[in-house]
């Protein structure tokens, strides 16, 4: 199926050019971007589940390759995906039609602009996980954060422009030296080219800047415990939608950075470094965990939780087995589902009162039970319930984890408690109790929008969290073999080692 | 087919009740919900009495795939042995008494679908939990089971404190399944499986071996036995863990009778007795969880014995019986133990749905101190009510007769230090039960009406719908001990649960317990005595001492009224650091010391710089030219360099 990845890239700037051709000024043009917006992502969904129905799970290497020169046969268009990427291409996909519908009333300034800023927001980050060339990589990577920017600062609350800048400030330094290291990359490699790049094996002492310079970036994008602070101040300035998708597939690309580059290209520097990034993950569960405990805005908290839950992804990653990998991987894509469907559940609140403070809230449940019922289903999602894919990911990370160092284990297993806490604490002050402020007398449950919105979330959150097979079915190959690429490098750097 | 029927049944039942509740009515959906708790019920009937005594090994159902993660393989499948046998029988039977009686109980509130939603629901993660054939899926019913408790603690959410119990109660049973969770995990690394068929037949090639844990090197058997018995110490509510099951009574009695007395609150033993293939295997971890049984079993009935809310004092006598559970299945007992739970199923439902038809009777009045004398308005209640006080004190020839003295019995008979300690402690609370237990009825049923008259106007015995579970509960609570002692520890119990549990030669308290000198078999009934007479005299013959003492506020009343000032504790040493540490991370860690540093700190610097650079920006075109020129000479020099 050649050309399908194309497609699936590019699809969402075609809307963008119809829009700009057809969608005049006025209320009209702004239904047609909408609507526009909404088919052509649904279209680009629906290839993205053709790629998959394609896709051969047990193949390992990269499928739907295309491969042609650009600037000059160094730096090639080669696009493909395995195993680990295309779940995070579906994942986007997925979650972008429910942005835009989420976005529907919400958004009334600027539509057309808003509607083109998040298709070419999913046609860039779809890019960053086919792309197989390390420069375009880099491009669709650090293009990304533009549309980013443009979401958070003209879409965005009151504190935007604090919150645009100190996001922009973290990523430059990780950008920075990002580029440096590739462009290190391919003057001891000679090639930018992934494939070629994930065979090859660095000297030991390169590795280890390499990959430093590589956390830089994706520590930041992540984020992991100290570079966070930038998510909270971008979540709650960022407009629902911009949530969604920072947290449900932005935040997605440092992890899938690890996985794709950090961990099989540099894999003497990530067990050298592994102490470090286990260290740094269970501060990042522990401490971020305890700071949402105290957090009065809604955003925020959840914000907070966000990073805690990458804390047992790069936790799952560097125990370096295939439980710890492979729960890191579906950590991440329920997250996407559970990060997601809680700003969403906020925005729905947001829009009807136009706070995000906790404490304008209490006793939801008397006029709004549907609200109540979905929130709670993604609160135990938060909380790791076993039978919502929350559990899947944390369960394995932490068997991995086990396996990798016991102290470890025993630390983050700590979240568990710290979770339920601060989840079961927001919603109680949310949805319980009885509705004594007058300003909430008339809210309205969930609409019909917001429902189709939802439901998705909810029956994909549920689905994999009892039957999370399609997922290890998908990704298990190409797991095993960067397992493979790894533990085979580090034997050969054993062996030179001893003379 | 049974089996899979029995295990969905009930979470169709909640799905339609919860999703077309409000669809097809509120008695449509309590009526179904009902319908097929009982269908359920039935079945499991069948599956205990026809097919358990002819099954040789325990059977194995498949379902489909749950986690395939390289060594990694976990399904949902259905086992069935004499164990899970037993516990089908005791969820599904308790859960559709519950659920017919939650009927007539529930009959006034709006909400009924909902109530009847996770009753169901529970029933079902519960039944997950028993047919379970491997770790993950117990932890699934486990956590599911807390779900459901969660929701129905708080299931009046327009009360604060029921709030705030619904949210101890899940956060509490986390701090136990923080141990669970590193018991599997812990499990895995050592056995490469979380089957348990697996890992029970390679247990014996553990014991004895040492593993690193946290840094230390630790027995790999009792390192695992001990971080699930923390689980199980959180779910059966055991000393240390135990602050949330009385709050717990929050929840609407029904779910008291079937969540926190027969049912979930016995999973810890459960998951003990099933793991005995495991504890066998490690002496440190069974003297822990016969000290630990012990100690609750006494430290429950001490706090018991002071309370005024008739429901507490209900909750505190259950987590006092798990305690005995505990500790008989610490000196190897676990048929005892078992057998133990199956009986304490059905007059502690007794009892709390009893206390549920007097809170009934009286428009919802829980205190006991505003009770009084009002047998002869509820007579049916009463009796039951006896009968349940008569088989929980261990009266001859009723159900926890048989099973309590024969933990107790044997406690002694394993001659041990931690035997002894358990059996004396065993006999001190069977003396406080029956104390607390007789009080209850004496404050509740006899002597002068306390309360406002008012409140007798309406009193009634309660509908059949809520008689009628009552009595067969009644039934269960005079029978259970007398019908199945035989199969359960008696003569037949070696082929009665087959593989279910595994004893080591050398454990053999339950058999030994034939033997023990005959003031160990009166000593319970003496107890009995004791504690009934003492009630007799102060809540019969002087029922003004009682309000006086407590008036007088002694230092040991106190210590007991105020359960030992467990929450204080737990709030001083846990909550308030916890959230003050929340806040201090927050403000000086992420505030000052991150954004101080990082981007204020540099944005601060960067307005500094940016001053200077500003006279730099002169306008002139070659200005910039020139700047471009020298940058792109400097990049095409380091460049070049480079690749040479």
């Amino acid at each position: 199926m050649t050309g399908l990845l194309s497609l699936i890239t590019f699809f969402p700037l075609v809307a963008v050019a119809m829009i700009l051709v057809f969608a005049r000024e006025g209320a009209q043009g702004d239904q047609l971007a909408r609507q526009t917006t909404l088919f052509a992502t649904l279209v680009t969904f629906a290839l993205s589940l053709w790629a998959w129905a394609e896709f051969d799970p047990s193949k390992s290497g990269f499928q739907f390759v295309e491969d042609f020169a650009w600037f000059g046969g160094t730096i090639r268009y080669h696009i493909g995906v395995d195993g680990i990427s295309l779940p995070f291409v579906i994942l986007t996909a997925f979650l972008m039609p429910l942005c835009i519908l989420a976005s529907w009333t919400s958004i009334e300034t600027r539509v057309k602009e808003y509607m083109i800023a998040f298709l070419v927001l999913e046609t860039l980050m779809i890019g960053v996980f086919v792309s197989l060339d390390i420069v375009l990589f880099y491009l669709f990577f650090e293009g990304g954060l533009i549309p980013m920017f443009l979401i958070i600062g003209i879409w965005g609350g009151p504190r935007r422009v604090y919150a645009s800048f100190k996001f922009f400030l973290y990523t430059l330094l990780g950008s920075v030296l990002m580029l440096v290291a590739i462009m290190a990359m391919y003057i001891t490699a000679g090639t930018t080219d992934i494939v070629a790049l994930l065979a090859y094996e660095f000297p030991k002492d390169m590795q280890y800047l390499l990959f430093l310079a590589f956390l830089a970036s994706f520590a930041v994008k992540l984020p992991m415990w100290p570079v966070h602070t930038w998510l909270p101040d971008a979540h709650v300035e960022a407009p629902t939608a911009g949530s969604v998708i920072l947290a449900g597939i932005l935040l997605k690309m440092g992890g899938y950075g690890f996985l794709r580059f950090s961990l099989p290209m540099f894999p003497d520097a990530s067990v050298y470094f592994a102490p470090m990034m286990f260290a740094l993950s269970v501060i990042a569960i522990i401490y971020t965990s305890l700071v949402a405990l105290m957090q009065e805005d809604i955003k925020k908290l959840i914000a907070y939780s966000s990073v805690a839950h990458m804390g047992f992804v790069t936790m799952g990653m560097f125990a370096l087995n295939r439980q710890g990998v492979d729960g890191a991987v579906v950590q991440m894509i329920s997250h996407g589902f559970i990060s997601g469907a809680l700003f969403l559940c906020v925005g729905i609140i947001y829009d009807r009162m136009h706070t995000r403070e906790i404490k304008a809230y209490g006793g939801l449940v008397n006029r709004m039970p549907i609200y109540a019922a979905v929130f709670m289903v993604f609160t135990m999602a938060n909380v790791g319930l076993p039978g919502t894919s929350g559990f899947v990911g944390e369960f394995l990370t932490l068997v991995g984890a086990y396996k990798a160092n016991t102290t470890v284990a025993l630390l983050a297993t700590t979240g568990v408690i710290l979770s339920a806490a601060y989840a079961l604490w927001l919603y109680r002050r949310v949805v319980f109790g009885e509705l004594e402020k007058k300003s909430l007398a008339d809210i309205e449950d969930m609409n019909l929008r917001e429902i189709v919105v939802i439901v998705p979330l909810v029956v994909a959150t549920l689905f994999f969290g009892f039957y999370p097979k399609p997922i290890f079915d998908m990704t298990g190959t190409a797991v095993e073999a960067t397992l493979e690429n790894i533990n085979g490098k580090l034997k050969t750097a054993e062996v030179e080692a001893t003379p | 087919m049974i089996y899979q029927t029995i295990l969905l049944l009930p979470l169709f039942g909640a799905i339609l009740a919860g999703v077309l509740g409000k669809r097809v009515g509120e008695h449509a959906a309590e009526y179904l919900a009902t319908g097929l708790l009982c269908v359920t019920a039935f079945l499991s009937l069948w599956v205990f009495f026809f097919e358990l005594p002819h099954m040789e090994v325990a059977k194995t159902v498949p379902l489909f795939t749950f986690l395939d993660s390289g060594s990694l393989q976990v399904d949902w499948s259905i086992r069935v042995d004499a164990l899970t046998a037993v516990m089908l029988v005791v969820v599904t039977g308790v859960s559709a008494l519950v659920h017919i009686y939650s009927i007539g109980y529930m009959h006034d509130d709006p909400q009924r679908p909902r109530f009847f939603a996770y009753l169901s629901l529970f029933t079902f993660a519960m039944l997950a939990l028993v047919t379970s054939d491997n770790f993950v899926q117990l932890f699934f019913g486990w956590e599911g089971v807390g779900l459901a408790s969660y929701l129905l603690i708080g299931f009046w959410y327009k009360k604060p404190s029921a709030n705030a119990a619904a949210i101890k109660a899940f956060v509490v049973n986390r701090v136990g399944d923080f141990g669970f969770a590193l018991g599997i995990f812990a499990v895995f690394f050592v056995f490469g499986s979380l089957d348990f068929t697996t890992v029970f037949e390679a247990a014996k090639g553990q014991a004895g071996k040492t593993f690193e844990f946290a840094g230390f090197q630790l027995d790999v058997m009792t390192t695992i036995c001990l971080l699930l018995f923390m689980g199980a110490m959180g779910k059966s509510a055991q000393f240390l863990l135990h602050t949330w099951l009385p709050d717990a009574m929050e929840g609407p009695t029904p779910v008291s009778a079937l969540i926190h007395a027969a049912t979930m609150v016995t999973a810890g033993v459960f998951l003990v007795v099933r793991c005995s293939p495991l504890f066998e295997l490690s002496p440190v971890a069974l003297q822990v969880v016969t000290i630990v049984g012990a100690t609750t079993a006494f430290f429950a009935a001490t706090v018991g014995l002071f309370q005024n809310d008739i429901k507490r004092v209900v909750a505190y006598s259950t987590c006092s019986q798990l305690g005995y559970m505990f500790f008989a299945a610490g000196v190897g007992a676990y048929q005892a133990a078992m057998f133990h739970l199956f009986t304490h199923a059905f007059f502690k439902a007794l009892l709390f749905l009893g206390s549920g038809s007097v809170i009934h009777a009286l428009a919802g009045e829980q205190d006991m101190r505003r009770m009084g004398g009002i047998y002869k308005m509820i007579p049916y209640t009463y009796v039951l009510m006896l009968i349940g006080t008569l088989a929980l004190t261990g009266f001859p020839f009723l159900a926890g007769f048989w099973s309590k003295d024969a933990i107790i019995e044997s406690a002694f008979a394993a001659h041990t230090g931690v035997g002894n300690y358990a059996f004396a402690l065993g006999i001190a609370a069977a003396a406080m039960t029956s104390f607390y237990s007789w009080r209850l009825i004496f404050m509740t049923f006899h002597g002068k009406f306390r309360g406002d008259h008012h409140a007798l106007d309406h009193i009634h015995d309660s509908p059949p719908v809520m008689m009628v579970p009552l009595v067969i509960l009644g039934v269960g609570a005079v029978l259970a001990g007398f019908v199945f002692y035989e199969d359960f520890i008696g003569h037949h119990q070696a082929h009665f649960w087959g593989q279910a549990i595994i004893n080591l030669q050398e454990h053999t308290a339950l058999e030994a317990r034939h033997h023990v000198p005959d003031w160990v078999y009166f000593a319970p009934a003496v107890a009995m005595l004791l504690g009934f007479a003492v009630a007799w005299y102060y809540y019969i013959d002087h029922p003004e001492r009682p309000a006086q003492m407590a008036a007088r506020r002694g230092p040991l009343y106190l210590f007991l009224y105020n359960k030992w000032y467990f929450d204080e504790l737990y709030d001083f040493l846990f909550v308030r650091p916890a959230k003050r540490l929340g806040h201090f991370l927050w403000k000086t860690g992420d505030g000052k010391v991150i954004d101080g540093l990082g981007p204020d700190g540099v944005s601060a610097g960067i307005v500094d710089w940016t001053r200077q650079v500003v006279r730099l920006q002169t306008g002139y075109l070659y200005h910039y030219a020139f700047a471009m020129l020298i940058g792109v000479a400097i990049f095409a020099t380091w460049f070049m360099a480079a690749t040479q």
